[in-house]
């Protein structure tokens, strides 16, 4: 049996993120389930309202501070985390399935000797051992795995694990100085397109596809998502027509996403794309083609022009 | 220098997953399967280091005869040599990860690249993994890659943007879309390649840590309803999503 969850927290620019409530969640009714205890540890320089943690269910939280970490280091993050899962005896650690969860968690599980199950949608106590189900195939297929390692590390999968109402319990914060620095790469600058939502993170997608004509008309697209305060996505075909960035894209080459609702406008729904967002709470498809595959899966239809039903959406969103 | 290019072979990802009778693995039958879109990526960005700073590139593939395709299709790209290492049956990233570390080693390869994810089990980790086990340096996810001697300037994608990574040689890379467009093998390329032997060795053996329990599918989405076909449409569909969904 476990001995010590570690939940692994995210911040970037000094923000604790979303999905650092989605693994303490996560984490600490693992924990409950397995009998045993659970904490946190967060890297970083600058944070604010750590503490907030305690909100779900992580009552105490190590903060591993160097002013060097206010930027990311693959090998510096990677490096602190698992010294301190090691010196806690930690042998279950929860992290995000983000872009910097994804980079460290294989870097963590190489130093800690573990297994690793990647971008989980459940886990569950059965039997007394920990069973993670991950999607496979851009969610065309799902898996049932075990760690059959004494370290076990889980990544989970933004969006899926729900946190649920906020307590008012604040988590105990320990500062702890890390004064070796002896990193081999570093962040040296960050680029935000914008400032813009994320698909993998966002609750809310308006994605366009091929039906929405040309890379100008994308704008139509762009005004609903604002209205629904929604991220943007797009369909391959969009992206590789040069319409769209790649960081858009949903689908089986691009992100796989679970949000709660997802906006499909002129997207057919090609298998790729689908199993990319079929995993989504609510579907709503607006496409001329009435035999369009995307209303197989969509919960909420309308099947005509989106330049004249979008327009009169947006509309009716703002009343 | 000598450049290393690791690469899957993966169902077509136009492939309607089957469930095999060991309901642990898909059912190969009609599967067509191709280079991982992702390692196409990585081939290219390795011809391109090779054409800037001389030195060859070997790819590296670690399955059944079936991969020697994907082999051939990165010669025929311009890859200098290939190595096969022979293995069927279910691999974990990381007992995958240290086989492909221990032929890195074995080749002396100072920069190596990989997809930055295959499309069949979606790791995202094998790049990582393999630069912790070789002792290399890695940046995952990249989409614009620089080396100046031995220094390297690599873009990588984040959640709405990009940051920009340091770091040195010896190191792994993993490619993301956007990186480059991978070249078509020529008619040359397809003939030169005819003549190169990919080289056959048995893959070294490790442990899985993880065990696959079950595969199943995804639970069904029934269709649901179609509200109207037009734009008078809108209000009821605002209604569903604010009373019913409760997701606005």
């Amino acid at each position: 049996m476990a001995n010590k969850v570690l939940v692994v927290l995210e911040q970037r620019d000094g923000q604790l993120k979303k999905v650092s409530f989605e693994a303490a969640k996560a984490g600490s009714d693992l924990a409950g389930k397995l009998g045993c205890q659970v904490e946190g540890v967060i890297v970083g320089s600058e944070i604010a309202d750590i503490n907030k943690i305690g909100n779900f269910g992580v009552s105490n939280v190590t903060h591993l501070n160097n002013a060097e970490f206010s930027n990311y280091s693959a090998s510096g993050y990677s490096q602190t985390v698992s010294d301190y899962a090691k010196e806690i005896n930690a042998d279950v650690l929860v992290i995000g399935n983000t872009s910097m969860g994804k980079d460290i968690a294989p870097r963590v599980t190489a130093k800690l000797d573990a297994g690793i199950v990647m971008d989980i949608t459940a886990l569950e106590v059965i039997d007394n051992e920990i069973v993670a189900t991950r999607p496979i195939y851009a969610g065309k297929a799902l898996i049932d795995v075990k760690v059959n390692s004494d370290i076990k590390v889980f990544t989970v999968r933004p969006n899926v694990f729900n946190p649920g109402e906020p307590s008012d319990k604040l988590a105990e914060v320990i500062t702890k100085d890390i004064d070796s620095t002896q990193f081999t790469d570093k962040v040296v600058e960050t680029k935000q397109a914008g400032g813009k939502l994320d698909v993998s993170e966002a609750s809310i997608i308006v994605s366009g596809g091929r039906g929405i004509k040309d890379a100008e008309s994308f704008k139509l697209v762009e005004d609903l998502a604002d209205v629904l305060g929604a991220a943007v996505g797009a369909s391959r075909a969009v992206v590789d027509a040069g319409w769209r960035e790649h960081g858009e894209q949903v689908g089986q080459t691009g992100k796989t996403v679970s949000p709660n609702l997802y906006v499909a406008l002129g997207i057919s729904g090609a298998i790729q794309h689908l199993a990319g967002m079929r995993s989504s709470k609510y579907i709503v498809a607006v496409n001329k083609d009435a035999d369009a595959p995307i209303f197989q899966i969509a919960d909420y239809g309308i099947t005509g022009d989106v330049f004249e039903v979008v327009p009169a959406l947006i509309e009716e969103l703002k009343k | 220098m000598k450049i290393a290019v690791c690469v899957s072979h993966v169902p077509d990802t136009a492939t309607k997953v089957k469930i095999a009778d060991d309901g642990k693995t898909i059912n190969p039958d009609g599967v067509t399967y191709i280079v991982n879109p992702y390692d196409e990526i990585a081939i290219e960005e390795a011809l391109k280091t090779k054409e800037k700073v001389g030195g060859e590139v070997v790819v590296i593939s670690l399955g059944t005869d079936a991969n020697k395709e994907t082999i051939k299709k990165a010669l025929a790209m311009g890859v200098d040599s290939g190595i096969l290492l022979k293995d069927s049956g279910f691999r974990d990233s990381i007992s995958l990860a240290k086989t492909l570390a221990e032929e890195i080693k074995v080749q002396e390869a100072e920069l190596v690249f990989f997809g930055r994810q295959a499309v069949d089990y979606d790791n995202s980790i094998t790049g990582q993994l393999t630069a912790e086990y070789l002792g290399y340096n890695c940046v995952s996810v990249v989409t614009d890659f620089n080396l100046e001697d031995s220094k390297i300037t690599a873009e990588r994608e984040i959640e709405g943007g990009k940051e920009v990574v340091e770091t040195i040689l010896p190191a792994v890379i993993t490619a993301q879309k956007g990186l480059n467009e991978p070249r078509y093998a020529s008619l040359k390329g397809i003939m030169v390649a005819k003549r190169k032997t990919i080289e056959e060795k048995e893959a070294a053996s490790f442990d899985n840590k993880i065990e696959v329990l079950q595969m199943k599918k995804p639970e069904g989405k029934q269709p649901g309803k179609i509200i109207g076909s037009d734009a008078s449409a809108v209000s009821e569909l605002v209604r569903l999503l604010k009373e019913e969904a409760k997701v606005i």
